[in-house]
């Protein structure tokens, strides 16, 4: 866990953004929220349960089923001094709203010479396993990270979660939040109280001396657990998690790579022209000579994910695979390494054995 | 004709600000092929009525939003036209630093939050505006101007919806100018579609009136402002008119083919500035001899603001990285 997280209090990541909204609400009048589901009894993987309650209708609100004119009406409240924190339960339902998140939220300020900023959130949640399918496990984070004017967020600790979306909340420019289904869950030390985690540094989840990995999101969570298993193998690795995709400030990973001279990133979206492949570049142009070898890339296979368990467990690189590209790049024998790994579960499908689904 | 809805002062106001707009509009024309104003210009001569009549009847703080065509909207509304003018000219104190150009106009101290060219993305951002009012103790009126083909597009009816289901203070304005660049109503929607009863099926009260005569104009978005202030709700007004020149720039097209001599020949006479003008001194809230000096007085202004704007400086190099993002 990073080493600024003082209190010992464990929560999960959902529960962690739950505090988050909860916090932001009670500090800050011009902050509602809005989204299909918000306000339901299963409050948005309880990430909303209970703060309609607690601040009612008018600022916790369900929304007619409209991604592209609700999120238009969510920038307009903010052009009039609104903060919106916008969700969606899955990223592939934003490809409806594109046209205003990408024409209006992201150019209002540039293209009014600074008239107005757009301080407005939208949570997008990526889906993974138990049959999600080619239309609800996509992992967007490419196409929106491409757009100047946008900042985006991948948490991936609970700590961070909270405080990503208390920093995402107070800045004044449209941040687009993306979470993913299968960080939910997890746990981790959060303080109590407002804090906030600056948008822009990636975040050092594990210390290391002989390869660097930059991952995103659920990525990060994996390489952890290879980084474990290549331990106790005699690799250390530095593990990166990089959780501001825009504007990226990828100091760290050169910062780090100078010091390992070997790289793996590893993204939850696809290679090709995917945000695993800017990271690459942009150490391969600001650190070209501190590589040892050549930086390995982990992507989901170049298909839509399909659907049934039997081809979808080959859609996603895991932790074996970060361990074959870790000895690829430090130019060892893989088999040792790979010897060490538990048994993979029975399904692959789940996060854990306790997601019996079905969402 | 239309009964008198203003006093002769009113009127004279309004006919006044149509002819500034009409002027304003034909001296961009007049100077586009100097090649000095290096960006789109969607002239609305020929619609001036549709954003003056709107506007008479906001109060200054209340907000309007536009689109592609809005150089009149934003006029209209009471946008500074020496800005307007050095927008256009790319100059670091147009009303967007240069950034926006003719497709981006904005003037946040007489409430004009802003006019883009993607056709109908206003729509929510204008029912969002309104939205947010209702936070706070102080709601005002918003107005968006919209061209018929918005109403083709998905998020008109999702505007629609929100704004009657949270009984929003909105006017929607629906210029109806029969094309969309050079495609007719005809081809685009079905002929008996009836743009206000897709606004009333929403929930959202409608009515139809001519959009070049700009005291129907005003009568209708009087009366759409009153409700919506007075906690009635949303109003959508089509307002039927026509655009003389072509859809971008400063000829006229009518050589393209795309519309009859006749049908332009129509409109034509039915010019809302000389309409209105021959009204007021059938009326005698108008006189000849004040004509010329009105005029002048117009045109002194705009000879003002184009100085201005070619006088401006140009912004310099690094504003293209400014105001990416706040912080």
């Amino acid at each position: 866990m990073p080493a600024e997280a003082p209190a010992a209090r464990q929560l999960k990541f959902n529960e962690a953004l739950h505090e988050a909204l909860d916090l932001a609400l009670a500090a800050d009048e011009r902050v509602y929220l809005l989204g299909l589901g918000v306000p339901d009894p299963k409050g948005i993987f309880g990430t909303t349960s209970g703060l309609v309650d607690r601040f009612g209708s008018h600022r916790v609100l369900d929304m007619p089923t409209a991604e592209n004119g609700m999120t238009g009406i969510a920038i307009g409240s903010a052009l009039v001094g609104m903060r919106p924190v916008m969700v969606h339960q899955r990223i592939d339902f934003a490809t409806l709203a594109i046209e205003q998140i990408v024409n209006q939220a992201a150019k209002w300020r540039y293209a009014f010479g600074g008239e107005h900023s757009v301080p407005i959130v939208i949570r997008l949640i990526v889906g993974r396993g138990w049959g999600q399918g080619p239309q609800h496990s996509q992992s967007l984070q490419s196409w929106f990270a491409h757009i100047p004017g946008l900042k985006v967020v991948m948490p991936v600790t609970p700590y961070d979660a909270k405080g990503l979306m208390l920093a995402a909340i107070e800045d004044d420019d449209p941040v687009i939040f993306i979470e993913h289904r299968w960080l939910h869950q997890l746990h981790g030390v959060v303080p109590e109280g407002h804090y906030v985690t600056p948008i822009g540094p990636v975040r050092r989840l594990r210390e290391g001396a002989d390869v660097t990995i930059a991952a995103t999101s659920y990525m990060a969570v994996e390489a952890l657990r290879a980084a474990d298993v290549l331990a106790r193998g005699g690799v250390e690795a530095d593990v990166l998690a990089v959780t501001t995709l825009r504007p990226l400030d990828a100091s760290g990973i050169i910062d780090s790579v100078r010091s390992t001279g070997r790289l793996v990133v590893a993204d939850t979206s696809w290679r090709s022209s995917g945000f695993g492949a800017e990271l690459v570049a942009r150490v391969s142009e600001e650190a070209h000579g501190a590589l040892r070898a050549a930086p390995r890339r982990l992507g989901t296979v170049e298909t839509p994910v399909p659907t049934t368990p039997a081809l979808a467990q080959f859609s996603y690189p895991r932790v074996p695979d970060l361990v074959r590209a870790v000895a690829e790049v430090v130019e060892t024998d893989a088999e040792p390494l790979l010897a060490l790994l538990d048994p993979p579960p029975h399904h692959l499908d789940v996060p854990d054995s306790t997601f019996t689904g079905p969402f | 004709m239309t009964a008198i809805a203003v006093s002769a002062v009113e009127a004279k106001t309004m006919y006044r600000d149509m002819l500034r707009i009409r002027l304003v509009e034909e001296r961009i024309a007049d100077l586009y092929s100097e090649q000095e104003m290096r960006c789109p210009v969607h002239l609305c001569i020929g619609q001036e009525a549709t954003a003056v009549g709107v506007c008479a009847a906001l109060e200054p703080n209340d907000y309007a939003f536009g689109s592609h065509r809005s150089h009149g909207h934003y006029l209209a509304k009471g946008g500074d036209l020496g800005r307007f003018m050095a927008e256009l000219y790319g100059k670091a104190t147009g009303c967007c630093r240069g950034k926006g150009g003719s497709m981006h106009l904005i003037d946040v101290s007489v409430g004009f939050l802003g006019a883009v060219p993607i056709v109908g993305s206003t729509l929510p951002i204008a029912v969002g505006a309104a939205f947010g009012g209702t936070f706070t103790n102080a709601p005002r009126v918003t107005a968006v101007f919209f061209g018929e083909g918005a109403t083709e597009e998905g998020v008109f009816q999702e505007s629609l919806v929100f704004a009657a289901l949270k009984n929003l203070p909105v006017v929607f304005v629906c210029e109806n100018n029969l094309y969309s660049v050079y495609s007719s109503l005809a081809v685009r929607q079905p002929p008996d579609r009836d743009i206000p009863a897709v606004a009333v099926a929403n929930g959202v009260a409608a009515a139809r009136g001519d959009g070049n005569d700009v005291e129907a104009v005003y009568e209708l978005a009087r009366d759409a402002v009153a409700t919506a202030r007075g906690g009635g709700g949303p109003t959508l007004i089509q307002l039927d008119t026509y655009r003389w020149r072509e859809h971008c720039g400063p000829f006229y097209d009518n050589d393209l083919g795309y519309r009859t001599p006749e049908e332009f020949e129509e409109w034509r006479t039915r010019c809302p500035v000389e309409t209105f003008k021959a009204r007021l001194l059938d009326r005698g809230d108008l006189q000849v001899d004040a004509l010329t000096s009105l005029t002048a007085e117009i045109e002194a202004e705009i000879d003002k603001a184009v100085r201005f704007a070619k006088e401006s400086p140009f912004p310099e190099p690094d504003e293209l990285y400014a105001d990416v993002y706040a912080g």
